[in-house]
């Protein structure tokens, strides 16, 4: 598609939305009225600058169902992903909207390689978060036969790719690396193994992890991206060239601006991606901020394609990290120390990447009046905060106690975190 | 017959218990008995000493977590069967112990000092069998 024609099909996908929006969603029409526009203002493209952003907030203001422009019976399914607050973000779909993603993942395996003669072992999870069933559908339209193993389990994700003779690999690059490892623990001969291609996101990867991934299972490894609130993955995917990720476009419009003023840049320039995923029916969003900072480039590809490229993410405009996949704010720790009595809200989150996998550990300070002698007492105060985190976070963290006024207080913003992941 | 026993929480840092000993040092505190109890990144340091109450104000203003813990503290004789008699007593007497620690005092006798889950229980049961307790004036000596 040519990209005027493309522009084209966005204006009016943006004006049919709007419409939709205010005609269905309470919270859109009250925000458009205060921007003091009106459904028919929106002629084209070229007025989607002037809508309304979006912003995670909004979504938990409206939790769980206040942004579904369709009433609950059209929705045939559930996702979600962690909030700030412990309360996740919620989104629907429409049969339709299933057809379509299932779509944008069928065109992001195809330009991974992928054809109905492929195997394809899905080692996302499955569940709430979108990684497992996204590529799952999309893998079933292309025709592949999938393994749908979920994530987990190493020791028989090794032997479903020895015995089935999986030729693609689909989950978070740091469990790629994992897999990979084991293989050679395992003494597996490589030669034995089929695999061809690895579909990789969820989670920021570097480009040295993606040399030891292709190198350790003899593959080429694809960076897939996608969020939740927009659909999943399958958002953008590169291409056998690897200059970026090209954003379909054609369902996600997407924007850079800069992240102070909210002034919208132009291609090249570094900013904070917004997509408007127009064509989605149960959850369409008006400039959704992703808070994830990168470039956009628009000349064309090698590959032909037309669709516009972002390159890896650079960072965030917040203070979200993932880890394993998983979205953790440092104020979903906070929350948890601060609803129990025993601890105060002093802590400490120290990410690490140890064999290729995040580790997590939360250092909090134990209270002085909390202080047993007893080691029964302070390991059961550890394991109690250990499963509120694991529960609140969806993800476990081990624990470690310090001793009270240990950790650096600062006088303006705190330092919560301590990275040494190193992915940039 | 409680004793003030001094519980200090102590991460697994190089120099942390030194830091300790040096302030009792330098404020004449001395310490009759002591044990830590030690986990992967931490330590919980128990100990007998002279002046408690002044330990635990010293220790707290140089920032250290410690509480005051009563126990009791048990002499028996330094033989064999001395530890096993006093046992068997609380034992027979379903007295439940948290933690114990002993030291030999002399060549005679051994104090084992004892956090049970009731220590009124505890004093009861072993005055009730003539077993000789420690008193609060005796720690310094010992």
């Amino acid at each position: 598609m040519e990209r005027e024609e493309l522009l084209k099909l966005q204006g009016k996908q943006v004006k049919e939305m709007v419409k939709r929006v205010y005609d269905t969603v309470p919270f859109y029409r009250n925000k458009l009225k205060e921007a003091g526009i009106e459904p028919g203002d929106i002629k084209g493209i070229e007025e989607l600058k002037k809508l309304p952003f979006t912003t995670k907030q909004d979504l938990r203001d409206n939790y769980p169902f206040g942004l579904f422009a369709v009433p609950q019976p059209d929705i045939v399914r559930f996702h979600a992903s962690s909030g700030t607050t412990g309360k996740p973000t919620v989104v629907g779909y429409t049969h339709n909207d299933i057809q379509m993603w299932s779509e944008v993942v069928a065109r992001s395996l195809t330009m991974a390689g992928v054809t109905k003669a492929d195997i394809i072992q899905v080692a996302y999870g499955y569940g709430l978060f979108t990684g497992g069933l996204g590529l799952h559908y999309g893998a079933e339209k292309v025709g592949a036969s999938v393994v749908p193993i979920s994530g987990g389990n190493t020791k028989k994700q090794l032997q479903l790719i020895e015995d089935f003779g999986s030729t693609v690999l689909a989950c978070t690059p740091s469990y790629a690396a994992f897999i990979g490892e084991s293989l050679v623990e395992e003494k597996i001969d490589p030669r034995k193994i089929k695999l061809k291609a690895g579909v990789f996101g969820a989670e920021p990867w570097t480009q040295e992890m993606r040399a030891q991934i292709e190198q350790v299972l003899g593959i080429k490894a694809f960076d897939i991206y996608g969020l939740t609130e927009i659909i999943g993955p399958g958002v953008s995917m590169e291409c056998q060239f690897q200059r970026g990720m090209h954003i379909f476009e054609d369902h996600f419009i997407p924007e850079i601006i800069n992240p102070d003023t909210g002034e919208v840049l132009p291609y090249g320039e570094l900013g904070e991606l917004v997509f408007t995923p127009a064509t989605k029916e149960a959850m369409p969003l008006i400039r959704y901020r992703t808070r994830d900072l990168t470039r956009l480039h628009a000349d064309k590809c090698e590959c032909g394609r037309t669709l516009v490229r972002m390159e890896k993410c650079v960072g965030r405009t917040d203070d979200m990290l993932i880890i394993r996949g998983v979205n953790v704010f440092p104020s979903q720790v906070e929350s948890v120390l601060l609803e129990m009595s025993e601890t105060k809200p002093h802590y400490l989150i120290v990410v690490d990447r140890e064999n290729n996998l995040d580790t997590m550990e939360i250092q909090v300070e134990i209270e002085e009046e909390f202080f047993s002698d007893e080691v029964k007492e302070l390991e059961g105060l550890r394991h109690r905060i250990k499963a509120n985190i694991s529960s609140t976070l969806g993800i476990s963290a081990s624990i470690r106690l310090v001793e009270p006024g240990t950790i650096e207080r600062s006088m303006g913003k705190a330092k919560r975190v301590i990275d040494k992941r190193n992915l940039q | 017959m409680i004793i003030k026993q001094l519980s200090v929480f102590l991460e697994n840092k190089t120099g942390r218990l030194t830091e300790l000993t040096g302030i009792l040092a330098d404020n004449d505190i001395n310490i009759s008995a002591f044990s830590i109890a030690d986990t992967a990144d931490y330590g919980i340091l128990r100990m007998i000493v002279g002046r408690p109450e002044l330990a635990a104000q010293v220790l707290k203003e140089k920032g250290f977590t410690v509480k005051v813990t009563d126990v009791v503290g048990m002499i028996i004789p330094n033989r064999p069967g001395g530890l096993h008699k006093a046992l068997q007593i609380i034992s027979d007497n379903n007295v439940a112990i948290e933690y114990m620690y002993a030291f030999a005092s002399g060549e005679c006798k051994a104090t084992v000092v004892i956090r049970a889950e009731s220590l009124q229980k505890i004093i009861d049961v072993l005055q009730e069998h003539k077993m000789e307790l420690l008193k609060e004036g005796d720690v310094i000596q010992v």
